[in-house]
């Protein structure tokens, strides 16, 4: 018994010391392990969760998803929407003390298109150059309009680093990140721990109240929430649907909601090699019955317990960019059966892939039943994800189940989708008209101008139905009482700047 | 001795070889494309193009197989698909976390078993037999993630007595580092436990009944000497194999306990580089967990030998 009294001395002595510097700790817990952590090689979703509190990028995203400025402070587009002026801040630094400059920008965006090792090359694809134009000023040059590179600024490819550091470490910059974000990295144990601590000479510094941050990856979402209730995490993101109305119960926590930007949805077989010839993926009558007989909101309801919104756009309802003549469809058995007749069939069989996690599994064999009442004979085959990315690609599918984390830019929704080379256009769906509104609207500079050609385009997909898109589900963050400042925003991203934790 | 530890380490290479191959070989078989996988979202073709050259992808399976296989030679492991990380720092990043939990669970699961064991079988057919066979049952039944949620439920959330999760290494803050492990190791030597148990129980019952032990008694030695010093030390060969063999399958990683109780072990890097297609990461701990099984077999036998007199002769 007594060594371990003394133990127990010594670290309630050492508790009492350590007491009087009372510093802001901040534990999260993340879904997954984010990958390399490289804004020009990294391709997971929780790495921009990381990247959000260390890296600063040109512009940021408000959220009502406004571009805002970051470390540019104001920008003009050219009248042919060709060039890009951006006016950047002064007095910034890189973790490593090093200035920011235009220089700076220049080596980064060079960086981002010309590494080999980079995964930003389709987003910077519509760059001539970029040049600096003075100490603080850079001038992007497109090859055609692309009113879009603003969006994609405002992400891992409009992300500052340090040119010196990029410069030294080459493609291993992942293995210590340098960048002029609110935080500076600390240590990173693969699958354990990411710890970032506040970077002093951050030229916002005012607006941070947190000391220390740490990302946890905690992949089963039951044991997230237990962390958060033992109090071993402040903060947690992705909450289960299914815990959603426990949490809200729980006076000791916070729950924050809000409809993300991407989307779920079918993509059908179109075009891509001989599985393509089918009754389903020739009949666009037999799609439009499908998605008739399908319920969008018994799904929110059943799958997501109320949390997700149904959806029939690559956008959601909530959005600036969803097109409100053309609304949810409501389920019509009536209708579905109809159509199939005139297409000639009485039962239509349909094979359809599904990720094998438990949420997109009940949620199919929902949907299977609900389209058996019109007429459809759906066979479910369950794929593990690399499998399904893979057979999806290679056209190896008649309908199947994916969905897309989103964009800012509407452009980023559909464009490399349904434009007949999109680099993901895996229905190999092609259509000259779709493909003249979507590049219209990505020359554009006028918003008015760009929805009007969105509208236009979105009508004819709702006819053809290459993606049969089915809702859009929220971003759920619970954290303790004592976690104040945070504000939920669609893309998902966990901003720090004006969070206070008094734990 | 020397000599015949020599011998056996030689065999181990061809061993070592197959399996290689074997584990080489079946990747290939899996669907998917890690290029598809690691790609990012948007899948750009240059990008795709580029990683195929880099990790060899596009020449035949023979050609990588002779390429991983002459890196291994000369101590590169290859590099991690996903993180860009050196495979050999991956795996010696694991390796003590999955060695500390290993140890730990052995540890409890022979504090718990031995004596059950040596219970069971002196009191056979009792109460005591029954009940110490039913706890060990139960054990071996009772799932690993379950329990595992239900001791979070309890010891974290509602007691508050340990941390729930995680991982600290035990070198930086010792305490915290058993504290985190305290409880998947439980958890793990819950079943392992059951095993210990049972062939505890047996070996004990076979040297329980041997003449030797009637004369030890008959000379008047205490219970506890004769059950101890003269039943547990000859009882103890196949509890010594058992366990030897049952640390070299820890080492392979518990993935359920470490996935649950995120820790990072052996288990979820393997489960997480086949996900992703991360072959190299596969091949190395697959590797790795191979010659820690098959130094584990090798102690064994020495082990054998060294509480054995016997089998000295042999040699």
């Amino acid at each position: 018994m007594k060594p371990i009294f003394k133990l127990t001395a010594a670290l309630l002595a050492g508790a009492f010391l350590a007491f009087p510097a009372a510093s802001a700790e901040l534990r999260i817990g993340l879904q997954d392990d984010p990958d390399v952590l490289d804004p020009a090689q990294s391709r997971t979703f929780v790495g921009r969760i990381v990247y959000t509190a260390m890296c600063d990028k040109l512009v940021d995203v408000s959220p009502d998803l406004k571009i805002v400025p970051q470390l540019a402070t104001e920008w003009n587009w050219s009248s042919d929407a060709k060039e890009l002026t951006m006016k950047l801040r002064e007095g910034v630094k890189f973790h490593d003390g090093t200035d920011f400059d235009a220089k700076a920008v220049v080596a980064t965006i060079e960086r981002n298109m010309k590494l080999p090792e980079s995964r930003r090359k389709s987003e910077l694809a519509s760059v001539e150059k970029v040049e600096a134009v003075g100490g603080y000023e850079v001038k992007f040059t497109l090859k055609a309009p692309d009113v879009t590179l603003l969006a994609q600024l405002s992400d891992r490819a409009g992300m500052i680093v340090s040119p010196k550091a990029a410069e030294e470490l080459g493609a291993n910059f992942g293995n210590h990140p340098v960048c002029a974000g609110p935080f500076k990295f600390v240590e990173r144990i693969q699958q354990d721990r990411i710890v970032l601590e506040k970077f002093q000479d951050y030229w916002n510094k005012d607006n941070v109240f947190i000391d220390k941050v740490t990302y946890l990856p905690i992949p089963d979402t039951t044991v997230r929430l237990a962390n958060l209730r033992a109090g071993d995490l402040d903060m947690i993101e992705r909450l289960a649907a299914t815990d959603a109305a426990s949490v809200k119960e729980d006076a000791k926590l916070n729950y924050q909601a809000v409809v993300n930007i991407g989307y779920m949805a079918l993509y059908t077989n179109i075009a891509n090699g001989a599985r393509a010839d089918n009754p389903f993926g020739k009949d666009k009558r037999l799609r439009q019955a499908f998605s008739l007989a399908i319920d969008r909101d018994a799904l929110n309801q059943i799958v997501y317990e109320g949390t997700a919104v149904a959806g029939n756009q690559p956008y959601p309802p909530t959005s600036p960019w969803y097109n409100k003549d053309l609304p949810v469809p409501a389920r019509d058995v009536e209708k579905a059966k109809a159509l199939i007749q005139e297409a000639g069939f009485e039962r239509v069989p349909v094979e359809l892939q599904v990720p094998n996690n438990p949420v997109a599994a009940q949620m199919m064999q929902i949907v299977q039943s609900m389209v058996a009442e019109a007429g459809f004979d759906v066979s479910l085959k369950s794929t593990e994800f690399a499998t399904l990315l893979d057979e999806q690609t290679r056209g190896n599918y008649q309908l199947s189940r994916s969905d897309w984390s989103g964009r800012i830019d509407p452009d980023g929704n559909i464009h490399q989708f349904i434009s007949c080379g999109g680099g993901i256009n895996d229905t190999k769906y092609c259509n000259a008209e779709v493909d003249k509104l979507l590049n219209e609207a990505r020359a554009s500079t006028d918003d008015a101008v760009r929805k009007e050609k969105y509208d236009a385009a979105g009508v004819i997909l709702n006819e053809d139905l290459p993606i049969i898109y089915l809702g859009h589900q929220s971003w759920i963050w619970a954290s303790k009482k004592g976690v104040t400042g945070f504000v939920p925003s669609p893309d998902g991203m966990i901003r720090l700047q004006g969070v206070k934790f008094d734990g | 001795m020397p000599v015949y530890i020599g011998k056996r380490l030689l065999v181990a290479i061809p061993t070592l070889l197959i399996i290689s191959i074997f584990v080489f070989s079946l990747q290939k078989l899996l669907p998917g494309d890690p290029i598809l996988a690691m790609a990012g979202e948007e899948r750009d073709p240059a990008t795709i193009e580029f990683l195929r050259e880099k990790y060899h992808l596009n020449d035949p399976v023979p050609v990588q197989y002779v390429h991983w296989l002459g890196g291994i030679v000369t101590g590169d492991f290859g590099i991690s698909l996903r993180t860009n990380q050196p495979v050999l720092e991956l795996v010696m990043q694991k390796l003590p976390v999955t060695i500390q939990l290993a140890v730990m669970a052995m540890i409890i699961s022979l504090m718990i078993g031995i004596p059950m064991g040596i219970l069971a079988a002196v009191k056979k057919n009792t109460v005591l037999d029954y009940i110490a066979n039913i706890v060990a049952l139960s054990g071996l039944s009772v799932p690993n993630f379950w329990l595992g949620i239900m001791l979070i439920l309890l010891v974290s959330v509602n007691l508050g007595w340990l941390p729930a999760s995680g991982y600290e290494s035990i070198f930086v803050d010792p305490v915290r580092s058993i504290q985190t492990m305290i409880m998947p190791a439980f958890v793990l030597a819950t079943a392992l436990a059951a095993q210990v148990m049972r062939h505890t129980r047996s070996a004990m019952l076979g040297v329980l009944s041997a003449d030797y032990i009637r004369t030890a008694r008959a000379k008047g030695l205490s219970p506890r000497e004769v059950i101890l010093s003269h039943s547990f030390r000859n009882a103890l060969l196949p509890v010594v194999t058992l366990t030897a063999l049952l640390f070299g399958e820890l080492l392979a990683g518990a993935v359920l306990t470490e996935q649950i109780f995120t820790i990072p072990g052996f288990g979820k890097l393997t489960v997480d580089a086949v996900f992703n297609r991360d072959y190299a990461v596969v091949q190395g701990v697959v590797l790795c967990t191979a010659v820690g099984f098959i130094l584990m077999n090798l102690l064994a036998d020495v082990l054998y030998v060294l509480l054995n007199p016997r089998l000295r002769a042999t040699l």
